[in-house]
């Protein structure tokens, strides 16, 4: 891409993405981490990665604050400004994404059982397309690439009949067993955060589409 | 355009009132140039230019200086008579009527289309004499009466009124810049234009007086086409509903402004407009 007359609007710029791309990485290992507690039962690692959330919603902070600090001084225009504004709402996202791979390290330690649930199987599977996601639209967003960002849309229905599946699983294994149902309890909502990662990996995949071609993709229910 | 039977339904007419708002092609152009070149001696330098004016819409030329928005400003209503060597070919027409046909009064036309410029130029005379020049020499007031309501009026129009009615007979250039540039405003109004081209009005004017002028340009528009020259992206994007972009003597791109501001089509309106230009 051609360099601005204004050689620290770049700057600003490749800043901003700069930050974005760390909050990504962070909350792609909050992700994997997570999981990896959940399935270890590594009540260490889980509260490990709770702390660690602290560092994303910094970050946040710093990407609000430089956007705003674009937006003011360089009023940006046409890609320009569908780059900060994306930026704005994507640092947004990756936030929640990271609050809830937190959620999930903080039901590692109220699970009893855990040998007993089948899920616990299924759900690293999930996390993993979940995480992928994550992964794959940051690296749509540093490509500007909307022909991946389209890709990883698709990619949710997979993570949403994971959840259908688990869901149902879980259900009726409270049906069976009255006893578990606190855990199982707590493995549902673990399905239904990495569900809603894949929502919000969706979210940021349609910001990607916006900031490199001006339109949200059209053909795709939002 | 053709009409399908479903105008008809709510819906369909409320398109139909949308588009009629929205699209640059349906409705009458106020001004219409068709293949426009102008010439300064040999040099080209406007190249086969097609535009129309409307008056619902301000219209906002941008483009890097040289790039020719301000001759083809003056094109419009031939204020590059003045200049010996320019030459223009092509047609430009005033509701349907070609402004460069023989029999075409030029002082008539430049009061149809009027014109404002960068530096406030009002004439060392009154505040009043300056509106009521106009109104004078066109015959357009029978008796000092309708003189006075023409110029009362004006600065009105031009949000001027306010701020100088107890001092009409104080000399219009000891006015601030801001206020020039308004009496200036109202003397084209003063003459009941049609059309009003303003070229780049507000560069030596200070925030607050820009401020005012771009407000008046709200008010203006609907009443009087309005063309507007600027160098400030940011006051096209908030004075104009359409942005034509020149480089190099050529119509890059025209369209809706929010378009052009936030998705341009052409990879050269992008580079100028988010400041890659050159």
């Amino acid at each position: 891409m051609v360099e601005h007359t204004v050689k620290a609007f770049d700057e600003d710029i490749t800043r901003l993405r700069g930050l974005i791309a760390e909050m990504g990485g962070l909350a792609e290992v909050a992700i994997q981490q997570s999981l990896q507690a959940l399935v270890q039962g590594d009540e260490e690692l889980a509260s490990e990665v709770v702390k660690r959330d602290a560092k994303l919603d910094a970050l946040e902070t710093e990407v609000d604050a430089m956007a705003v600090r674009i937006l003011a001084l360089r009023a940006p225009m046409a890609d320009d400004l569908r780059e900060i504004v994306a930026a704005l709402k994507i640092g947004g996202v990756v936030e929640r994404i990271g609050d809830y791979a937190k959620n999930i390290a903080k039901r590692v330690g109220r699970i009893e059982g855990r040998s007993k649930f089948e899920p616990l199987t299924l759900l690293p599977a999930m996390g993993e397309v979940a995480a992928e996601m994550v992964h794959d639209v940051l690296t749509a967003y540093a490509a500007r690439d909307p022909v991946m960002a389209r890709e990883v849309i698709e990619r949710d229905d997979k993570v949403d009949a994971f959840y259908d599946s688990i869901f149902r699983n879980l259900v009726s294994h409270m049906v069976e067993n009255p006893a578990t149902i606190s855990s199982a309890a707590q493995l549902l909502f673990i399905a239904r955060n990495l569900e809603r990662i894949g929502d919000h990996a969706t979210n940021v995949a349609e910001m990607v589409h916006y900031s490199a071609t001006g339109a949200y993709p059209d053909d795709i229910e939002r | 355009m053709v009409m399908s039977e479903a105008t008809d339904s709510p819906l369909a007419s409320q398109a139909q009132k949308s588009l009629e708002h929205e699209n640059i092609e349906t409705g009458e152009p106020k001004m219409r140039a068709r293949d426009v070149d102008v010439y300064y001696g040999q040099k080209k330098a406007i190249d086969g230019v097609n535009i129309d004016v409307f008056t619902e819409f301000v219209t906002a030329f941008i483009g890097p200086s040289g790039c020719g928005k301000s001759t083809f400003l003056r094109a419009l209503n031939r204020m590059n008579d003045t200049i010996p060597s320019a030459r223009v070919t092509g047609t430009i027409e005033l509701d349907g009527e070609d402004i460069y046909a023989s029999g075409m009064d030029v002082v008539q036309l430049r009061a149809r289309v009027g014109m404002v410029f960068q530096k406030p130029n009002p004439f060392p005379k009154s505040i009043y004499e300056n509106i009521a020049y106009g109104p004078k020499i066109h015959g357009l007031a029978e008796n000092k009466a309708d003189l006075d309501v023409m110029v009362e009026k004006s600065l009105r129009r031009a949000g001027l009124w306010e701020e100088v009615k107890d001092r009409l007979d104080d000399s219009g250039t000891a006015l601030s810049g801001g206020q020039q540039q308004r009496l200036c405003i109202a003397r084209a109004i003063a003459v009941d234009p049609e059309v009003i081209l303003m070229d780049e009005p507000c560069s030596a004017l200070d925030p607050i007086a820009t401020a005012k002028i771009e407000e008046l340009i709200d008010e203006l528009r609907g009443r009087y086409g309005i063309v507007i020259v600027t160098h400030s992206m940011q006051q096209a994007a908030r004075v104009s509903q359409r942005t034509a972009f020149f480089h190099l003597g050529h119509l890059v791109e025209y369209g809706h402004t929010s378009d052009i501001f936030t998705n341009p089509a052409e990879k050269r309106t992008q580079d100028y407009i988010t400041g890659r230009y050159g």
